[in-house]
């Protein structure tokens, strides 16, 4: 059983989600596909017990040794990437086009390292997770290389619970492809209305078992009320209802997941959620 | 003049900051968020031209294709198969870099435009707005907010950043002459600051922070910024007037409390561009 955590957006409350869900789910192995600046650990505490470096991308290089500085190269690249005979790595995508045209074989393409995979132990479980290099390409590679360092440590009867990349680019693309099931967390406002459409037409269109949950559903009930009719339109189960708690900000200033504060109603809801979807699957 | 609103990650309010500035300085605003552009929700523009955004892709003429898979060893990110009778394109990994018409040795590839999303331009009374809007299902952001950029002209304009500190960050800040960088008053949004402002300091860019949903007890946000002399621009208190405003898809300034904070930022940017 493979689950990821979704949202169209950051700060619907994802990382609360799923770091709760992390945290009921002794018997999972936890994910945190958010490469661009991953919040899992931060929550779920524990020690880092492997890191490594991830070669992602390539990036090209000039020897000044043999550049004649004839100009080709700038002509050829697409992406700006080459200005005065330098190539600015930030820009630079690595395709090798400008090596292709210069008549001195003065460029060539060298491995970049995009990121750092590390496994994380806490104290729930382990916790595979990746820091991206500032700027870089290609971070849907990198969550698919967390997600494969997931699954060789996986035992065989644990569930991976995955907490999901914002947007519905390349990176969220690599979390939710060959899931299970994606929990899509929405907030009732105009805008999470809006991005809630457009990730759920993304789990559509890799045929993925989309589930919903509101969150902070009582700020605005009118558009909890839209939510819910968008859910039973599309066929899409609403596993729950989170009311608005002051309690998920005091969880987060202490680094704490909400769901270890007894007496939270947004924890409350969120336990309801887990063992719904919990029920729904074990009983398969 | 550009001002970039960026935030390391979603949801800390970084629409919120750019709509509600474009409207108190009167500015243009293009949403680069091309995942999840919600700018307009707010500004209501008129939207008056629609372009669609397109990247070449190689096409393959078969009858001059000799199978030689030159194109295929060429290809950086495995957009192209060669089968033992013909070449087989995977057109969404494909970067329209063009590698591959560079090393075809019978000129039998030739490109042709793939659309990937669009991009719709409008108008709020006096303040031009323009967005990009990635198809779903489609990978690459980059190419749209590209376009974008070249759309933009002298005019001053607020771009609105996608979260995170990826390549789409990067394009989308290239250029500009100033970077708002919004955050929380949590340790996560001072854990996700740290890497927006990496980024800003690597791209030599001015910037300056203001810190959305406010929290006097928990300023975690105003030490780092006094350690790092950092230029704090602002303040947004939290409070639930906001709130119940952004969820009906509002701008904050429509309250007098919030349009003369907003005012202040405005002014405080203006001053970081003076004196970088």
């Amino acid at each position: 059983m493979q689950l990821v955590i979704i949202s169209g957006k950051g700060g619907t409350g994802k990382t609360t989600v799923a770091a709760s869900f992390a945290y009921l789910s002794d018997k999972s192995i936890k994910v945190d596909c958010d490469v661009d600046a991953s919040n899992l650990h931060i929550i779920l505490g524990g020690e880092d017990i492997e890191k490594r470096s991830y070669i992602g991308a390539k990036l090209a290089h000039i020897d000044m040794n043999k550049c004649i500085k004839c100009g080709e190269c700038e002509k050829v690249c697409r992406f700006d990437a080459i200005a005065d005979f330098k190539i600015d790595s930030l820009k630079c995508e690595g395709c090798g086009a400008c090596k292709i045209v210069c008549p001195k074989g003065a460029i060539s393409l060298e491995d970049e390292i995009t990121g750092e995979t590390i496994l994380t132990q806490t104290q729930r479980g382990l916790l595979s997770r990746a820091e991206m290099v500032i700027g870089a390409e290609g971070s849907g590679k990198l969550v698919t290389q967390v997600r494969k360092n997931a699954m060789a440590h996986k035992k065989e009867d644990e569930w991976v619970i995955m907490d999901g990349t914002p947007g519905i680019g390349c990176a969220v693309m690599a979390s939710i492809t060959g899931c299970d099931a994606a929990l899509i967390v929405v907030e009732p406002t105009q805008s999470g209305i809006n991005d809630f459409e457009r990730v759920y037409s993304l789990t559509k269109h890799f045929n993925i078992k989309a589930f919903a949950c509101i969150n902070k559903y009582d700020i605005n009930e009118e558009m909890s009320i839209e939510i819910e009719k968008i859910c039973q339109r599309e066929g899409i189960e609403l596993l729950g209802k989170i009311p608005f708690d002051p309690c998920v900000k005091m969880a987060a200033n202490e680094l704490k997941p909400i769901v270890s504060y007894e007496k939270s109603k947004a924890a409350k809801e969120i336990i309801n959620i887990w063992n719904k979807f919990k029920n729904k699957y074990e009983e398969e | 003049m550009k001002i970039a609103v960026l935030s390391g990650k979603g949801g800390t309010g970084k629409t919120t900051v750019s709509t509600n500035l474009a409207k108190i300085m009167n500015w243009n605003y293009v949403d680069c968020d091309v995942e999840e552009p919600n700018g307009f929700i707010f500004l209501k523009p008129k939207v008056i031209k629609t372009e669609e955004v397109k990247i070449p892709v190689p096409k393959i003429d078969e009858e001059k294709c000799i199978n030689c898979n030159k194109c295929v060893a060429a290809c950086q990110f495995n957009a192209l198969a060669g089968t033992k009778t013909d070449i087989i394109l995977f057109e969404k990994l494909c970067h329209g870099c063009g590698a591959c018409t560079l090393v075809c040795p019978v000129n039998a590839i030739t490109e042709e435009g793939r659309t990937i999303g669009k991009i719709d331009i409008g108008e709020a009374e006096a303040i031009k707005c323009m967005r990009g809007i990635l198809d779903i299902g489609e990978p690459m952001a980059p190419p749209i907010i590209k376009r974008l950029k070249e759309l933009v002209d002298d005019s001053p304009t607020i771009i609105d950043c996608s979260p995170g500190s990826s390549c789409s960050v990067v394009s989308a800040i290239d250029g500009v002459d100033v970077a708002v960088l919004v955050t929380e008053a949590t340790p996560f949004g001072l854990h996700d600051l740290k890497i927006a402002v990496e980024l800003v300091r690597q791209m030599n860019i001015p910037f300056g922070i203001i810190v959305n949903r406010a929290d006097e007890e928990h300023d975690l946000i105003t030490r780092y910024c006094e350690e790092e002399k950092i230029n704090l621009l602002g303040k947004i208190p939290y409070d639930k007037k906001a709130a119940v405003l952004y969820s009906k898809g509002k701008l904050l300034v429509e309250d007098k409390e919030y349009n003369d904070r907003f005012k202040e930022i405005g002014e405080k940017i203006l001053e970081v561009k003076a004196c970088s």
